[in-house]
């Protein structure tokens, strides 16, 4: 089983545009939408609910204000403000509480529960081009780290189970906690950048992160049109870095027509945008096929 | 004042509002504060070019074991909720990247076997640039506890007249960081449908904190009607729309300020601020 992890740094520069492209050109793979905070992957591949399942990132601390005496020890020991006193009765902040519970164990009355949060919900669903998961974190939900490792996982099994020898991971922007639970143990990833100074400085830094996690990346530069002079940087910079070339994809009002529509690019239309995604997927097919991604590093 | 700039989806344009609108503030005299809290991807230096005159690393505390003292008790990983310290066999290992800092294992060890030490996470730097001053936070790469170097960020911001606070994309915790505390939101979205459901999300985040917001519509004039239906449905003004145009897609590549090259984008960007003034 090969997974396949696009990510991208900086938002916005197109990776939920492309895996619905892959996911269509490929015909058959599992998809896991990774990026749990905005997932968008089922907006544009027509899928259908399978099951719902509550996530739970963690637990939070909840007092009982009858057994509560008012020594304030949990405030004094608390880190994260998260208790908050007014005259006399002290309660918890739900939003700032991290879940660590310390109050819960030092409250000298024992009057402090830790109750299971549930900060989401994960969805298997299915669509023509194969079985997906993906999720929703709860308003200011916490863990997303947490529930991107449990859609890899259900996206594993899945596949296993169907016998589906690609997964297809669309993964949150950034380099942080869902970012490095997303492209960890994966086979490739596929940075997608964009031609600014902003995407330039955004390429640098994820394409450092996924070396620093020992996996083999190759970059495609998106809308390269608006400035081919930063795009040439930047796939001269993603080579310095190691990381290889997988193309690049022109500026297209397809790419958001096909959106409105609900449609991967590549099935909207044959030439432009799609075209391009087209030869960027057949890079990586050969990549694949060549087997360079399976030399196992330090 | 302090004014969060956020959205829900990545790549709508927060830190081109935001630097645009720190910018013409400035412009006007007023003393201004900028935070990039975007602290996985910060760009606002990009457009603001501040001259950095100021460093500090941020840490956070993890525990260090004193193998001597230690008699392997196993308490630390049982009040442990992050898998940080864990006992096994002969042995307590500390896994400092899934540490939250709590303090709960050096309070829970009945030797004090365990004590606490600073392990960097994040760079601040601070700069200037006319009567504006620029913080950003920096996270080392393979470093997951964004949050913490948020909160840091905004611990270090001085008072001012306006203080703009770039926040990160998304809908999590580092969002949640970012924005807490601040009297408004500007969410910033696209009118794409991968906008709008994202926006939904974003609302609901900020609504669930109980800050005023409001509505910018950047790239706008293709599909706007959803957008405005679904303003319009959940009583939240649109404040300010920014044309798609190719010409300012370009000047963004090369690290431009719309307002500063473009006086049609200045003065969208003044009425926005006088509105953002009037409101709070």
């Amino acid at each position: 089983m090969k997974q396949l992890v696009v990510i991208s740094g900086k938002g916005g520069t197109g990776k939920t545009s492309l895996v619905a492209s892959f996911a269509a050109l490929a015909g058959r793979a599992v998809l896991a939408d990774c990026d749990v905070d905005a997932a968008d992957l089922h907006l544009v591949v027509q899928s259908s609910l399978v099951s719902r399942n509550d996530f739970s990132g963690g637990k939070r601390a909840l007092i009982d204000g009858d057994r509560c005496t008012d020594c304030g020890t949990c405030e004094d020991l608390c880190r994260f403000d998260a208790i908050c006193s007014d005259s006399s009765t002290f309660s918890v902040d739900t939003i700032a509480c991290e879940g660590c519970g310390v109050c819960v164990w030092f409250c000298p009355e024992d009057a402090i529960g830790f109750v299971d949060t549930i900060d989401g919900e994960w969805y298997f669903s299915e669509t023509r081009l194969g079985p997906m998961v993906h999720a929703r974190l709860k308003a200011a939900g916490e863990n997303s780290g947490k529930l991107v490792s449990l859609l890899r996982t259900e996206a594993r099994k899945a596949a296993r189970i169907r016998n589906i020898d690609l997964v297809i991971i669309d993964g949150a922007p950034g380099i942080g906690c869902p970012v490095i639970a997303s492209i960890t143990g994966a086979d490739l990833v596929l940075v997608v950048t964009e031609p600014t100074l902003s995407g330039l400085h955004d390429l640098e830094r994820v394409i450092r992160l996924t070396s620093h996690f020992g996996i083999p990346t190759k970059i495609v530069v998106n809308r390269y049109d608006i400035n081919e002079k930063i795009a040439v940087q930047a796939e001269k910079h993603a080579q310095k870095l190691g990381a290889g070339f997988a193309g690049r994809v022109r500026f297209d009002p397809a790419v958001t027509q096909a959106q409105i529509w609900g449609l991967p690019v590549v099935e909207h239309s044959s030439n432009g945008a799609a075209a391009d995604i087209t030869e960027v997927w057949n890079n990586l097919q050969e990549a694949f096929d060549e087997d360079e991604f399976y030399v196992s590093e330090a | 004042m302090r004014v969060a700039i956020a959205s829900g989806k990545g790549g709508t344009g927060k830190t081109t509002v935001a630097t645009n609108l720190a910018w013409v503030a400035a412009r006007q005299e007023k003393s201004v504060v900028y935070l990039d809290c975007d602290v996985e991807e910060p760009n606002g230096q990009i457009f603001l070019k501040p001259i950095a005159d100021w460093r500090k690393p941020v840490s956070v505390a993890v525990p260090k074991v004193d193998p001597v003292v230690c008699d392997l008790c196993g308490m630390c990983g049982e009040i442990c909720q992050f898998s940080a310290i864990v006992c096994v066999g002969q042995k307590v290992l500390v896994f400092p990247e899934l540490c939250h800092s709590c303090g709960g294992c050096n309070l829970v060890c009945p030797l004090l076997a365990i004590t606490e030490v600073p392990r960097g996470i994040a760079t601040l730097m601070a700069g200037h640039t006319g009567s504006l001053r620029y913080f950003q936070g920096l996270l080392n790469i393979g470093e997951a506890m964004s949050p913490q170097v948020i909160r840091a960020v905004k611990a270090e911001a001085p008072e001012a007249e306006l203080v703009i606070v770039d926040a990160p994309p998304g809908t999590a915790c580092p969002v949640v960081e970012a924005v807490r505390g601040c009297d408004h939101v500007l969410l910033v979205t696209e009118p794409t449908p991968f906008g709008l459901h994202d926006l939904e999300l974003a609302l609901e985040t900020v609504q669930s904190l109980e800050i005023p917001c409001e509505v910018v519509i950047n790239r706008a004039g293709l599909n706007g009607s959803a957008t405005e239906e679904f303003c319009r449905r959940k009583g939240v003004e649109i404040v300010a729309e920014f044309p798609d145009s190719r010409r300012v897609a370009e000047a963004y590549s090369r690290g431009e300020l719309a307002s500063e090259k473009d006086p049609e984008m200045r003065d969208r960007y003044r009425s926005l601020l006088t509105h953002i003034e009037d409101s709070t």
